[in-house]
C-alpha cells in the first residue's frame, strides 16, 4: 500500500484520523434511527387503532399505506418521499407566500424513514393488540371500564410484550435502512465511512470500522431488548 | 405525468429489469445453498463450525448492506490487483465488474437471513422422525439428505416467500456500486431528463408487480407440497 499510515493512525480521534468523523456519523445514525423509530410508533399506534377502529373508508386508506409501504424497495420510498418531501413542502411555502427553505437533512431522514416505519409499526401493533385475550377486555368491560381507562390499564401493559419481538426487529431493521440515507447524501455512519475511506484510499480500513460500530449499536440494542422483553413478561407464563 | 421518454430508453429498462432479475435470481440460489451449509454448522456438534456460522450470521445480519456492499466493492476490489496472477486470468474482466459485487454481498446477506431461518426450521422438526430414520439404521449424512433437511426446507416454505420478496426489495441499491440495474436505469433518465418522479414510479409499478408474481409462486409451491393438517 502506498499510504504509511497504520489502521490505528487512520482511525485516532483527532483531525488527521477520521474516528471522530465516524463517532459523529455513528452518532448521527443513531439518532436517525431513534427519531425515525419514534414518528414511527406514533404513526403505527395511530395506524393500529385506526384499522381496528372499523370505519371502512380509514381502514381501507391504512391498508392502502402498510400495503404499498411494504411492497416498494426502501431505497425508491426513501429517494422519492425525500424529493417529493422537500418538493411539496417548498410548493406549500410558495402558496403561503413565502420562499422556498432548505429543509434540514437530518428531519427530513427522520421523517421519510419515520413514515417507512410506520407501516410496519402498524402491522406489528395492530397484531400485538389483537393478541391480547379477549377475556380481559371483556372483564374490563364488565367492571365499567370507559374505552379510554381500558386501553390505558388493560390495552396498553398487555400488547407490549406481545409487541416487543417486532419492535426489536423493527429496530434492527431502521438501523440498517438509515444507511440508505447515505444515498441522498446525509452524512450518517455510512456516508462517513464513505468519506473518510476515498479521501485516505483505505477503503478496507474504514468500512470494516464502520461495520463494527454498526455492529456494536445491534448488539447493544439486542441486549437491552431482550432485558426488556424479560422484565415485562414477568408474572407471565414462560412459553413452551 | 410526462412519459415520452419511454420508447428512448426502452432498451436501458429492459436490461435493467433483466439484471435485476439475474440479480435476484443469482443470490437467492446460490445464498440458500450456503444457508443450508450455515444451518447445518449450526445445529451440529462441532463447536468451531458452530461458532463460525454464528459470527457469520451476526456480522451480516447485524450491518447494513450498504456497507458489506462497499465493502466487498470498494475494500476487498482495491485489493484484488495484489493478487499475483488474478489480473491475466480470464476471471479478471468479471472482476472488475460491480456486478459481480453486487451479486456477491447480495449472496453473502440473503444466505445469513435464510441460514437463520433454516436453523430454526431444522430445529422445528419433530425429534420423533429424527429417531425413526435412526432407528431403521440411517447413517446421519443419509437423515440429514432424506429427513431433516427436505422436512425443514418444508416447515420454513412460508417464511421463504417472504424472504425473497425482502431481497428483491434489497437490490435497488447495487446501483451505488455501478450496476446499472432497473433502479440504476431510473436513476440514469433522471439525470437526463430532470424528470424525478415518472421513472420511479416506473420501476416502481415493476417491483411490486415481481413482489406479485413472487408471493403468487411460492403460493404455488406451498400448495404443492402435500401436508397433513
Amino acid at each position: 500500500m502506498n499510504t504509511p499510515h497504520s489502521a490505528l493512525d487512520l482511525l485516532s480521534l483527532t483531525p488527521p484520523g477520521w474516528g471522530g468523523v465516524l463517532l459523529a456519523g455513528a452518532l448521527a445514525t443513531v439518532l436517525i434511527s431513534a427519531g425515525a423509530y419514534l414518528v414511527g410508533m406514533m404513526i403505527g399506534f395511530f395506524g393500529a387503532l385506526g384499522k381496528l377502529s372499523g370505519i371502512p373508508p380509514l381502514r381501507s386508506l391504512l391498508n392502502a399505506y402498510t400495503t404499498i409501504v411494504r411492497a416498494v424497495p426502501e431505497l425508491i420510498l426513501i429517494v422519492a418521499l425525500y424529493y417529493a418531501g422537500t418538493d411539496g413542502l417548498n410548493r406549500l411555502l410558495a402558496l403561503a407566500g413565502v420562499g422556498p427553505v432548505e429543509v434540514n437533512g437530518l428531519v427530513a431522514a427522520v421523517a421519510v424513514l419515520g413514515f417507512v416505519q410506520g407501516a410496519y409499526m402498524t402491522e406489528v401493533l395492530r397484531g400485538a393488540i389483537l393478541a391480547i385475550p379477549v377475556g380481559q377486555l371483556e372483564a374490563a368491560k364488565a367492571f365499567g371500564m370507559r374505552p379510554t381507562l381500558r386501553f390505558r390499564r388493560i390495552v396498553l401493559p398487555g400488547l407490549i410484550p406481545n409487541a416487543l419481538p417486532g419492535f426489536a426487529n423493527l429496530w434492527m431493521s431502521v438501523i440498517k435502512d438509515s444507511a440508505l440515507i447515505a444515498v441522498v447524501g446525509y452524512q450518517e455512519l455510512a456516508l462517513a465511512a464513505r468519506v473518510a475511506a476515498s479521501n485516505t484510499k483505505e477503503y478496507m480500513v474504514f468500512f470494516l470500522a464502520a461495520a463494527a460500530l454498526y455492529l456494536v449499536i445491534t448488539i447493544v440494542s439486542n441486549m437491552l431488548f431482550s432485558a426488556l422483553e424479560v422484565s415485562f413478561r414477568r408474572g407471565q407464563k414462560p412459553a413452551s | 405525468m410526462d412519459f415520452s421518454w419511454i420508447f428512448s430508453y426502452r432498451d436501458l429498462l429492459i436490461q435493467g429489469a433483466f439484471l435485476t432479475c439475474l440479480l435476484l435470481a443469482i443470490s437467492v440460489t446460490c445464498g440458500f445453498v450456503l444457508a443450508v451449509f450455515l444451518a447445518i454448522a449450526q445445529v451440529g456438534r462441532n463447536p468451531g463450525a458452530r461458532w463460525l456460522s454464528k459470527g457469520y450470521c451476526t456480522f451480516f445480519r447485524g450491518t447494513p448492506l450498504l456497507i458489506q456492499l462497499w465493502l466487498l466493492y470498494y475494500g476487498l476490489g482495491t485489493y484484488l490487483p495484489y493478487v499475483p496472477g488474478l489480473r491475466t486470468s480470464f476471471l479478471w474482466p468479471l472482476l472488475r465488474e460491480g456486478l459481480f459485487f453486487a451479486a456477491l454481498a447480495l449472496t453473502l446477506n440473503f444466505a445469513a437471513y435464510q441460514g437463520e431461518i433454516l436453523r430454526g426450521a431444522m430445529l422445528a422438526v419433530p425429534r420423533g422422525e429424527l429417531e425413526a430414520a435412526r432407528a431403521v439404521g440411517m447413517s446421519q449424512a443419509k437423515i440429514l439428505r432424506r429427513i431433516w433437511l427436505p422436512r425443514a426446507i418444508r416447515i420454513g416454505l412460508p417464511t421463504f416467500a417472504g424472504e425473497v420478496v425482502l431481497q428483491l426489495k434489497a437490490t435497488p441499491i447495487v446501483f451505488s456500486v455501478t450496476v446499472m440495474d432497473l433502479y440504476g436505469a431510473a436513476y440514469k433518465i433522471r439525470q437526463d431528463t430532470l424528470l424525478v418522479y415518472e421513472p420511479l414510479l416506473l420501476v416502481t409499478l415493476f417491483y411490486v408487480g415481481l413482489t406479485f408474481f413472487i408471493t403468487q409462486a411460492f403460493q404455488k409451491l406451498e400448495n404443492a407440497v402435500p401436508t397433513r393438517r
